[in-house]
């Protein structure tokens, strides 16, 4: 029993647990960039007015959407790195952690894609008309009429994709060779089954995931637009 | 059916046409055109020519293709045969050609379609900095001109929400007018409007059409066709049945289809 409730590994080991989020919190904010960019250029493909682009979005968010995200890190990790040897960098740390954090940010645009897609079916087709209307091609009316109005209306449950990146990027940790989070690797693995390491991780990703809830939330009912 | 007075005289443009091509020739022709939806033939067999500076009402009854015409002359329906030009051109099929050919066109909907994340001024001014390219200062100075124009220069800052429906139609109005178009297609402009709305986007309309701009109307309102048409177009079961002037129209329709359908819309 004593050692179910003896917090002294984690105090003994904060150094270590502090950087272990610290590589959560930079895998966070690089995933999160690059997953709304494809994911956003996703959208657009899939209301595209070229079939192909069409084709080609819908591909890519049922092939990704479906794929479980270890398997992704594994085909990252092992397929494109050790057998394709494709190299993003020399140092084989750092190439390690683009594969990670591309192949999280390819799991999570298709996500991001049909939140998005459906925050443009919530855009009155008028809004399109109208700016179709004024001259603007179909790539200005997405940019600048469309998609501002869309991304409103989805920012509630983007945020929910978004805190679940978050704690995806643990299976990111382990099951890719991140080293500055192998620490956090060794710790799940050494430490895990005690409860006062599970608690301290625990409440370190609500630290993280929680203040981002709110501020999605506060975020989403002050950029509603009124119609 | 060509009248051919009303062309030269008014052309003088103050509508603010550009003069790559001048003067001469109408501003619009359909030529037998053709469109269905599903099984429906709305448009059948179209064949209509607008002069500059000519006000062109088109009435008729609910379905009749009134829209779908009034639609189809900046593409925002395709047809499926026969040929609409705009000042000489053919109207592109798709792209960046379509694109500019819309930025001459105006459009004014029965839903006003404002920009509803952005303000008013931010509405009139987003085609003239995006697609005519001009500064943000000349622009929005463009843009106060027009909102003065149409009344509501003091509504510049707030968004299409927080305005009453004439207003949005007057700043949908001064949106079109932004890009300077060569013709204005208005889709019953005044149809989703209060009763006492309406008055103050007919004004705005009528004195744009006695400032000599190329109009294209769909609408019920007979006592601005009275006042503001040169022509009448009498459209029902995609055909356009009459055309003429308005004061021949309303006291002297030729068709039954049209005597029916103002005795409908004049008795009560």
């Amino acid at each position: 029993m004593d050692v179910l409730f003896d917090f002294t590994p984690v105090f003994d080991n904060m150094g270590d647990i502090l950087q272990a989020f610290w590589a959560v919190i930079r895998l966070t904010v690089t995933t999160g960039i690059l997953s709304l960019i494809l994911g956003t250029i996703l959208a657009g493909m899939r209301v595209a007015p070229v079939r192909i682009f069409r084709g080609a979005g819908t591909l890519y968010v049922n092939v990704f959407r479906n794929t479980p995200l270890t398997l992704i890190l594994a085909f990252c990790a092992l397929g494109l790195s050790d057998t394709l040897h494709i190299s993003l960098s020399t140092q084989s740390t750092v190439n390690f952690y683009w594969l990670a954090v591309f192949g999280l940010a390819a799991y999570t645009a298709a996500f991001i894609c049909e939140a998005l897609r459906s925050g443009i079916n919530t855009v009155p087709l008028g809004q399109a008309e109208a700016a179709r209307a004024v001259g603007l091609t179909f790539f200005q009316s997405l940019r600048l009429v469309i998609l501002p109005q869309a991304f409103r209306s989805v920012i509630a449950p983007l945020g929910s994709i978004f805190i679940a990146m978050t704690k995806n990027t643990t299976v990111v940790i382990v099951a890719s060779y991140v080293e500055s989070a192998y620490i956090m690797r060794q710790l799940f693995e050494e430490e895990g089954a005690t409860i006062p390491m599970f608690l301290a991780f625990a409440i370190g990703f609500m630290i993280i995931t929680l203040p981002m809830g709110f501020f999605f939330g506060w975020l989403a009912k002050r950029l509603a637009v009124s119609r | 059916m060509t009248d051919s007075g009303v062309g030269p005289e008014l052309s003088k443009d103050d509508s603010g046409a550009q003069d790559d091509i001048p003067g001469g020739g109408p501003l619009v022709v359909l030529e037998n055109v053709n469109k269905h939806f599903g099984e429906l033939h709305v448009l059948q067999n179209i064949n209509l020519t607008i002069h500059r500076g000519e006000v062109v009402v088109v009435i008729g009854p609910s379905g009749g293709g009134k829209s779908t015409l009034c639609r189809s002359i900046n593409r925002l329906e395709p047809i499926d045969d026969g040929t609409i030009m705009v000042d000489g051109k053919k109207l592109p099929e798709e792209g960046k050609d379509l694109a500019r050919l819309r930025a001459d066109v105006g459009m004014v909907f029965q839903s006003f379609n404002l920009f509803a994340h952005k303000t008013i001024l931010e509405n009139v001014t987003l085609g003239p900095i995006k697609v005519r390219k001009l500064g943000k200062q000349e622009a929005e100075k463009n843009a106060m001109e027009l909102l003065e124009r149409v009344g509501i220069a003091n509504q510049a800052q707030k968004y299409p929400a927080q305005l009453s429906g004439g207003q949005q139609q007057r700043a949908a109005i001064a949106r079109a007018l932004a890009m300077k178009p060569k013709v204005m297609l208005f889709d019953e402009p005044t149809s989703a409007l209060d009763p006492e709305m309406v008055k103050e986007v007919l004004d705005v309309m009528t004195s744009l059409a006695h400032d000599g701009m190329t109009m294209i109307v769909v609408t019920h309102e007979m006592g601005f066709a009275r006042r503001a048409a040169q022509k009448v177009v009498f459209m029902a079961d995609g055909q356009i049945v009459e055309e003429s002037t308005p004061d021949e129209f309303f006291t002297n329709a030729r068709t039954e289809r049209a005597k029916d359908f103002l005795s409908k819309i004049l008795t009560h």
